[in-house]
């Protein structure tokens, strides 16, 4: 009796196992027709085209499912405005254009403009290494991706972000982040904060292409990485980038 | 069985408990665990694989082309940066089912002026107008076509800008009067008006040439140049709109 029964979990258990061993192999099979060896993703900022419309921002929370309360980003809008005695705020502008630089006269204004930000996909990303369960690490491809269903959300992640570009879920209590838009991406797609910005502030490319758009962009220009001093080495560089951006 | 379990010595009986525990174990280990808990490679891919399977809302400006005209016409506008999803919302599901999914049509005024509305921080040289002067009330797109928005479709009318004095002239005795035979427009005036400034008549010939005694046209009342209204120009009396005196 005992023997029959064990030998029927024995069954059911290599069963089962060969079964779930299958259905890996089939979501391997999904992405053999595309090969992340060929690839290495990195984005351009011209800062000084920005517009400040804030529609990447919608387009990214559209296309993410990121929260729609101005909270939650993956990536974001600064407003930066410079008073001639050296006083800088910085403002989440939040889509909410019209309310801008409250309590600021025009007049003590030296300079102002706009700065996007996302998560820089950094090649020695803080983040990666302080997370408990390895539930967040670098693609072959240079994104830093996070898996929902390890992450236990104990936001040491988000702690060690120097960028401030993760935030906690506020449903799936896991950390959350930009991924390039990586569903996109890997069809040949512009990330969705791409596709709409109207002045071609954002360009995206593929650093293991030679001839691109972002390449013209890295020969053309004096680039700069947002806090170099910490050796992230971001993949996300800027160019006429202000002195006073942090 | 029963039997062969009272007479096995007491030892012996642990022992096989001990090697039943460490079978289930390693059963439990190679079976059991989720493959991609053992191995980190099998964890990566597996983690790529949901990401890359996430559903993309965007489906890009080139999908439009093959149903819709407005992709040719955008193409060689001012608008040809802007993404057709940047003003029509994500549209994925649209380009595949037409009729089901309606996309937004955005034609009120505070959707433009969110990129093109005044604002300091925006680079120079981006137009932009201030949405309380520049002509309230009306629709943007009742003067400029979203898809090709310059050259604005420019009225040619003189009174889509000057309203009020057309409207004077029409019941004055001068209604059959073509403005121009008074002023001449360059055509530059009706794009930028404050730049290019029309002709206004400068001495009093100019009125001579209809109203005088000596003029040869027939049907219109005549006055005396000499004498009448002597060293004063004829519309420091008379407006031109509206000549007649009471
Ligand atoms: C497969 C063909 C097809 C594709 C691809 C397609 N559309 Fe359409 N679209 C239609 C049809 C058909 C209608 C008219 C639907 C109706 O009136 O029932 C329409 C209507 C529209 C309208 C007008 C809606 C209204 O209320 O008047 C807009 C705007 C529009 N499409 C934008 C887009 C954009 C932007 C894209 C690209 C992302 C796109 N469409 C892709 C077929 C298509
Ligand atoms: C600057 C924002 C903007 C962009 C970019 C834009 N549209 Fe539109 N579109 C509009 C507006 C506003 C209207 C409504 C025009 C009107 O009512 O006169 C409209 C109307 C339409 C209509 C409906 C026309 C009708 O008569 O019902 C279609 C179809 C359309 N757009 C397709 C496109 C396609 C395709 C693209 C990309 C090639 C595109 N649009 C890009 C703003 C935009
Ligand atoms: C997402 C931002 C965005 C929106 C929304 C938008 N535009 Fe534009 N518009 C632009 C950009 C970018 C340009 C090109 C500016 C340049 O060439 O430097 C432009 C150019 C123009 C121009 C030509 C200006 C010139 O240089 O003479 C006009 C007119 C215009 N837009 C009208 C409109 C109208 C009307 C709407 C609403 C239907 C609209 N725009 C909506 C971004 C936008
Ligand atoms: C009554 C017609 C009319 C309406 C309504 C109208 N415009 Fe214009 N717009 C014009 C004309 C004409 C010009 C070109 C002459 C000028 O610069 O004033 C122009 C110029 C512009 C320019 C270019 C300015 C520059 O400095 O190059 C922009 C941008 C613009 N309009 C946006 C808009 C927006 C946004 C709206 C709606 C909030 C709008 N217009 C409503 C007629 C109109
Ligand atoms: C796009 C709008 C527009 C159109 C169309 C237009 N004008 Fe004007 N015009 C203006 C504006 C605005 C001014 C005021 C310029 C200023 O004050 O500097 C002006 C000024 C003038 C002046 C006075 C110039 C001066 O030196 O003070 C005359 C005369 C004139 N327009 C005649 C015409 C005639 C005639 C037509 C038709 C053939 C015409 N305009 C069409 C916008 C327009
Ligand atoms: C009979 C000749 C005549 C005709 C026809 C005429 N004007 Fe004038 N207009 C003048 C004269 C003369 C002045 C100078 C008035 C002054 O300086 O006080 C003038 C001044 C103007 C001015 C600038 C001063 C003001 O009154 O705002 C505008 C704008 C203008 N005309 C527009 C028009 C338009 C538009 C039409 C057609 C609807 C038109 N004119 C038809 C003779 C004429
Ligand atoms: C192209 C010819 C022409 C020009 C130039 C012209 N007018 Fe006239 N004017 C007419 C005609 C035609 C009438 C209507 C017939 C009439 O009542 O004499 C008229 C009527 C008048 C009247 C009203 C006469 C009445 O009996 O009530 C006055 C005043 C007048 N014009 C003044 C002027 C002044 C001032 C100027 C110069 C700014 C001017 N006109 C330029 C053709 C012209
Ligand atoms: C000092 C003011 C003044 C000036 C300057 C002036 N007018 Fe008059 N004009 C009048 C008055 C007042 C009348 C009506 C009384 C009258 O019939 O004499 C009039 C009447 C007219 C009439 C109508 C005559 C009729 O028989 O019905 C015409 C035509 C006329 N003016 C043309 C002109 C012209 C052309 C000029 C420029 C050369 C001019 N005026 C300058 C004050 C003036």
């Amino acid at each position: 009796m005992e023997r029959r029964k064990f030998g029927k979990k024995l069954f059911t258990l290599v069963v089962s196992s060969t079964v779930f061993g299958g259905l890996l192999k089939k979501a391997n099979a999904q992405t053999k027709d595309y090969d992340p060896s060929k690839h290495y993703y990195g984005m351009g900022i011209q800062t000084n085209k920005c517009i400040g419309c804030g529609k990447c921002v919608e387009a990214c929370k559209d296309e993410n499912n990121v929260p729609k309360e101005p909270f939650f980003f993956r990536t974001w809008v600064e407003r930066y405005t410079i008073k001639k005695d050296g006083e800088v705020t910085v403002q989440n502008i939040d889509s909410r254009i019209t309310t801008h630089r409250d309590n600021i006269f025009e007049k003590e204004i030296l300079r102002s403009f706009f700065v996007p930000k996302l998560c820089n996909q950094c090649d020695n990303p803080p983040c990666v290494q302080v997370c408990p369960v390895g539930a967040t690490f670098k693609t072959e491809d240079g994104v830093i991706i996070v898996d929902d269903e390890r992450c236990i959300g104990c936001r040491y992640c988000i702690q060690a972000c120097p960028y401030g570009a993760r935030y906690l879920h506020p449903e799936k209590q896991t950390a959350d982040k930009c991924t390039f838009c990586y569903h996109r991406i890997t069809k040949g797609l512009p990330p969705a904060c791409v596709e709409v910005c109207p002045s071609q502030a954002r360009i995206f490319g593929d650093l293991k292409s030679g001839a691109s758009p972002l390449g013209r962009f890295k020969r053309l220009f004096k680039l700069h990485v947002l806090k170099p001093f910490l050796n992230t080495e971001p993949k996300v560089s800027y160019s006429d980038l202000d002195g006073e951006v942090r | 069985m029963k039997k062969f379990l009272t007479k096995l010595p007491e030892q012996a009986g642990r022992l096989l408990i001990v090697f039943i525990v460490f079978i289930a174990l390693v059963l439990l280990v190679r079976f059991l665990l989720p493959a991609s808990l053992k191995d980190h490679n099998i964890h990566i891919q597996n983690t790529v694989a949901t990401e890359m399977s996430r559903q993309v809302r965007y489906a890009g400006s080139e999908v439009c082309a093959s149903c819709h005209d407005e992709y040719n016409l955008k193409k060689n506008g001012y608008h040809k940066n802007l993404s057709c999803e940047t003003c029509h919302g994500t549209l994925k599901e649209h380009s595949e089912n037409p009729t089901e999914i309606k996309p937004l049509v955005p034609r009120q005024r505070d959707f433009c002026t969110r990129c093109h509305a005044f604002d300091p921080s925006r680079p120079t040289g981006f137009p932009q107008i201030n949405p309380s002067a520049h002509n309230p009330m009306k629709a943007c797109v009742s003067c400029h076509n979203p898809h090709d928005p310059k050259p604005p479709n420019v009225p040619q009318e003189c009174q889509a800008c000057h309203a009020e004095i057309a409207r004077t002239k029409a019941i004055s005795s001068h209604v059959m009067l073509e403005c121009t035979i008074c002023h001449e427009v360059p055509t530059q005036h009706k794009v930028a008006p404050r730049n290019v400034k029309a002709s206004i008549p400068a001495e009093r010939e100019f009125c001579g040439k209809c109203h005088s005694t000596q003029s040869i046209i027939k049907e219109t009342s005549k006055v005396d140049l000499a004498t009448h209204g002597e060293k004063y120009l004829c519309w420091q009396c008379h407006y031109p709109h509206m000549p007649e005196v009471e």
